[in-house]
């Protein structure tokens, strides 16, 4: 019954479409959201595309000549152009002849829910949960209809459920108190942003005691699911942050920790592996989602190889003397940054995230773990557990290990001790370098970047203890879990001040961090 | 032993000569005016610095082609104080002490133009500061090209609050001088304009932030209250991007709780990629995407002098060329590059800005100016979705803090003051500063 409705309706409102579209064309943003509520109230199934290509930032105007309103899709030659209505292929232009129609948020409003009514009864249920999720956001009279119509048919679970809330959190703006009431008790427990809202603003205009005391019940139950969800929102933040610092201090656990340099260059090291990310996906345009996958060697090798570069040209020479270390060191991060200004660019540039690492793994409606941060913190595990498996169970690793242990026992024993300092050095430059396409992912890739994590790493491996790799996990999770749990009562500024004093205190107590190297080495 | 003699002698003679030939064109340069450039080259703010070097050069250029002025070739004498705030100062004193520069363009942290402003009062040399910035200062020696909170914060704030019915407000900021000013002075106009104090959230971060977890968690619990929710960010350049991104991580999109910002331009968006910004808003003075006649042949200008025709246009490229023109027309009509002279005239002078306006230099050395709201486009341009009807007078002292509200800056006779208390009719002074 109400399909025929619809079908009838569809044919005779065919010449509206034709007529709202021009509208789409028009300068003014709000002639344009006119034409879109116009073009989606015709139901036409021709106007689901061109709403999508609007969104999309598929709709282009050109001047002097018919259609003026074109859908188009980059090519070779510029853009391919085709007629929104009858698809008809309109040939390749160039960029600059054709202009892309600009929007704005109400328009994007605008557009989501026009999409939303006219794809609620698409037959894939992906969609019409969407679909009612997007119509929840601001409801309207003709979109509660719309929703109580589709309740009445739906067979899939998923999309009913939503649909339920969406006509609950609608029936509070609108409805009357017994739907009010009866509204309330569906969102009791909802962890939905849209319940809570909607029941918040309900508690501010409500005028029925028995509703507003219900809905004030369900908000405070809803609040006290809510805090949990915080504290684990909080953990998580707080290990990503660890992390972070995790990835940036254990490549100087290796250079410091395991060879006492301080090398001040570092963060520049872990510069130069971001920027081969970058440099990476200007080479393999097209391929964004793979393209990690090359960057992380390339970034290894480049790093690494700077590494050893530096270790065989300055620091060799200067090994014992940590003053003159430090400043030398410190000289050449203002060569690399200066080096990455005037051949790249002083400015920072763009490094695509691959859409695989955008968005969020929704583990409740109230609380999203996003995927780059997921990701990072797997790879930081992933780089600790191989590094420590270098260490352990190579010859590379054995021979690391007896060099910072008695160089001149290890030498007698045939080590080739120059060799092994190099190679040292830059596995360490080169871990620095990986997890300089960890930090790509995060944050601004620039000439300056490597200097924010300098003081953050040294702090991690003087608090977890110098030369022990476990140390440097456990400081960098402890820090980044300390850091986040203090942040909302401290602010960000205050929060760092206090985790660097709490450090400080620490050190006074035990000067050999949390996990001290013992035995004779120790003392060497 | 006598061939390396030799040889220390003729690269002894060579150096001298090319000394000397080093001198003699600057003994010859009497015949121009020299303009100081005073932008940093290199460090933190090279990032936007840079542009705005190369802006002034084409100015110059440009100016040199027409015929220089009053006769003679303009000159630029290029520093670079490398983002470090003391050797602004240096710079400064040398440009105009050693070079004689007859004007200088630069800074662009409040902070720099605070350590300069007391070598341009004791040389009494010309400073034209073109970037947006907090208020509550007017030079005798700078002209502010750049916005005053009134030409900015304030009429975005207007556009949220009456176009878009925000209710609920987000001050989040970077920690130094003009985010704390700027909050301040919005704190006090939304408290007068009947927010309540817990529908405000004032958040700062230190310079280069990069995790905003937390705080995009705290923004999204705040606006989850039922009231619409906007941002208004004083965060200061590159920070922003993580900042986004996070916000586009945790799915909070611009119809939801869009953020409005005021030190993200074309220049910083060309750097990042903009997928997780569009939608979201910038309020300047002028945007690249602006289509006025003005505009295009300034960008044509640009893009052919820089050789590039990917490079972007800002709104600090804008007030440079705003104060440059004021300069040359105050020059002209002084018949005189002197500091005193040219100040005496340039009020009140007028040029076309690049948005179809006309910017005029008011008495307490700020301009007017048309405010502009635009959207992030995904091309990293702006969309202009408001703007002001005509243009705002700049406002040195803001009228919504309480020690300011009584102060004008007035350079012209009878007052000739920065800080004239209008209720008292007395001169504050430099005391006040």
């Amino acid at each position: 019954m109400i399909l025929a409705g619809m079908t009838w309706w569809g044919t005779a409102a065919a010449g509206a479409l034709e007529e709202a579209l021009p509208g789409l064309a028009d300068r003014a943003f709000p002639a344009k959201q006119q034409a879109v509520q116009a073009l989606a109230a015709t139901g036409d199934s021709r106007a689901l595309p061109i709403l999508e290509a609007l969104l999309a930032g598929d709709l282009y105007t050109r001047e002097a000549a018919d259609p003026p309103l074109v859908l188009a899709r980059p090519s070779a030659a510029g853009l391919r152009l085709s007629d929104p209505l009858t698809g008809v292929d309109l040939g390749e232009v160039e960029r600059a002849t054709v202009k892309k129609i600009p929007l704005n948020n109400a328009l994007r409003t605008a557009l989501r829910g026009g999409i939303a009514a006219l794809t609620l009864s698409s037959p894939d249920p992906a969609v019409r949960s969407r679909a009612a999720k997007d119509l929840m956001r601001d409801p309207s009279p003709e979109s509660v209809t719309a929703l109580r119509a589709r309740l009445e048919q739906e067979q899939d679970a998923a999309v009913r459920t939503t649909l339920v809330l969406a006509v609950a959190v609608a029936d509070l703006r609108v409805g009357t108190p017994e739907a009010r009431l009866a509204a309330v008790a569906t969102l009791e427990g909802s962890l939905y942003p849209e319940a809570r809202n909607g029941l918040t603003t309900l508690i501010a205009n409500e005028t029925d005691a028995d509703v507003k005391a219900a809905a004030e019940r369900a908000l405070t139950a809803i609040d006290a699911r809510l805090t949990w969800n915080a504290r684990a929102e909080t953990l998580f933040f707080g290990l990503s942050l660890g992390s972070v610092l995790v990835l940036a201090a254990i490549g100087l656990a290796i250079t410091f920790g395991v060879m006492g340099v301080i090398n001040m260059a570092h963060g520049e090291l872990m510069m130069l592996g971001a920027y081969t990310t970058y440099l990476v996906q200007q080479a393999l345009p097209g391929w964004v989602d793979y393209s990690l996958f090359v960057a992380i060697p390339a970034a290894f090798i480049v790093s690494g190889l700077f590494g050893i570069a530096i270790e065989r040209t300055v620091i060799r020479f200067l090994y014992g003397r940590p003053l003159e270390t430090l400043l030398a060191t410190f000289g050449i991060s203002l060569i690399l940054q200066q080096l990455v200004r005037t051949t790249i660019s002083a400015q920072n540039v763009a490094v695509e995230n691959p859409s695989w690492m955008s968005g969020s793994l929704q583990i409740n409606p109230a609380l999203a773990l996003t995927y780059n941060r997921l990701y990072i913190l797997a790879f930081a595990l992933l780089v600790f557990v191989a590094l420590l498996l270098i260490l352990k169970r190579t010859a590379l690793g054995l021979q690391v290990r007896a060099v910072s242990q008695n160089r001149a026992m290890a030498r007698a024993m045939g080590v080739r001790s120059a060799r092994v300092d190099a190679l040292t050095f830059g596995l360490g430059a080169g871990i620095a370098g990986v997890a300089g396409v960890a930090l790509s992912q995060l944050t601004n890739v620039g000439p300056n970047m490597g200097q924010a994590y300098i003081i953050d790493s040294f702090m991690v491996v003087v608090f977890g203890g110098v030369g022990n790799l476990w140390g440097t996990l456990i400081g960098g999770m402890t820090l980044g879990v300390a850091n986040k749990f203090m942040e909302p009562w401290a602010g960000a500024v205050l929060a760092k001040i206090l985790v660097l004093v709490f450090i400080i205190l620490f050190i006074q107590k035990r000067p050999r961090g949390l996990f001290p190297q013992r035995g004779r080495a120790a003392d060497g | 032993m006598r061939k390396r003699d030799l040889i220390k002698r003729l690269v002894l003679g060579s150096g001298l000569a090319l000394g000397l030939s080093a001198v003699l064109p600057a003994t010859a340069a009497d015949d121009t005016i020299k303009v100081g450039v005073l932008h940093s080259l290199s460090g933190t703010m090279a990032i936007s610095e840079t542009t705005l070097k190369d802006t002034v050069l084409m100015l110059v250029e440009e100016q040199n082609k027409k015929g220089g002025l009053l006769g003679k070739k303009l000159e630029a004498v290029v520093v670079d104080p490398a983002s470090n705030w003391p050797l602004f100062a240096e710079k400064a004193r040398e440009l105009i002490a050693k070079d004689k520069v007859a004007a200088v363009f630069g800074c662009w942290t409040s902070v720099s133009r605070k350590s300069v402003l007391p070598v341009f009062e004791e040389l009494n040399g010309l400073l034209f500061y073109p970037v947006q910035y907090e208020g509550e200062e007017s030079s005798k020696n700078v002209f502010y090209t750049g916005a005053a909170p009134n030409q900015q914060a304030i009429p975005a704030v207007d556009y949220l609050m009456n176009d878009l019915g925000v209710k609920r407000w987000v001050l989040a900021g970077t920690d130094y001088v003009y985010p704390r000013t700027t909050n301040k002075i919005l704190e006090a106009y939304l408290k007068q304009k009947g927010v309540a104090a817990e529908d405000i959230m004032i958040n700062y971060t230190p310079f280069g932030h990069s995790d905003w977890q937390s705080i995009v968690a705290d923004i999204k619990k705040f606006g989850g209250a039922g009231k619409k929710t906007a941002v208004v960010s004083t965060i200061n350049g590159d920070a922003n991007v993580p900042f986004y991104k996070e916000l586009g991580n945790q799915g909070v999109s611009a119809e939801d709780i869009p953020v409005v910002a005021f030190s993200v331009g074309e220049e910083e968006l060309s750097g990042i990629d903009t997928k997780p910004l569009v939608g979201h808003l910038a309020a300047w003075n002028y945007f690249m995407s602006v289509d006025t006649p003005e505009n295009a042949a300034f960008i044509k200008q640009w893009h052919a002098f820089i050789k590039d025709p990917k490079r972007v246009t800002n709104d600090p490229m804008e007030a440079h060329k705003i104060g440059f023109d004021l300069w040359v027309k105050a020059v002209e009509k002084a018949g005189s590059t002197a500091t005193d002279k040219v100040v005496k005239a340039i009020v009140g002078l007028e040029t076309p800005n690049l948005t179809g306006g006309i910017a005029k230099m008011l008495p307490n050395h700020h301009i007017t100016k048309p405010v502009l709201i635009g959207e992030i486009q995904d091309d990293g341009q702006f969309a202009v979705v408001w703007q002001t009807e005509g243009t705002v007078p700049g406002d040195a002292w803001s009228d919504f803090l309480p020690g300011s509200k009584d102060l004008e800056g007035d350079w012209t006779a009878p007052i000739n003051c920065g800080n004239y208390n209008t209720k008292t009719k007395t001169c504050l002074g430099s005391a006040a500063k």
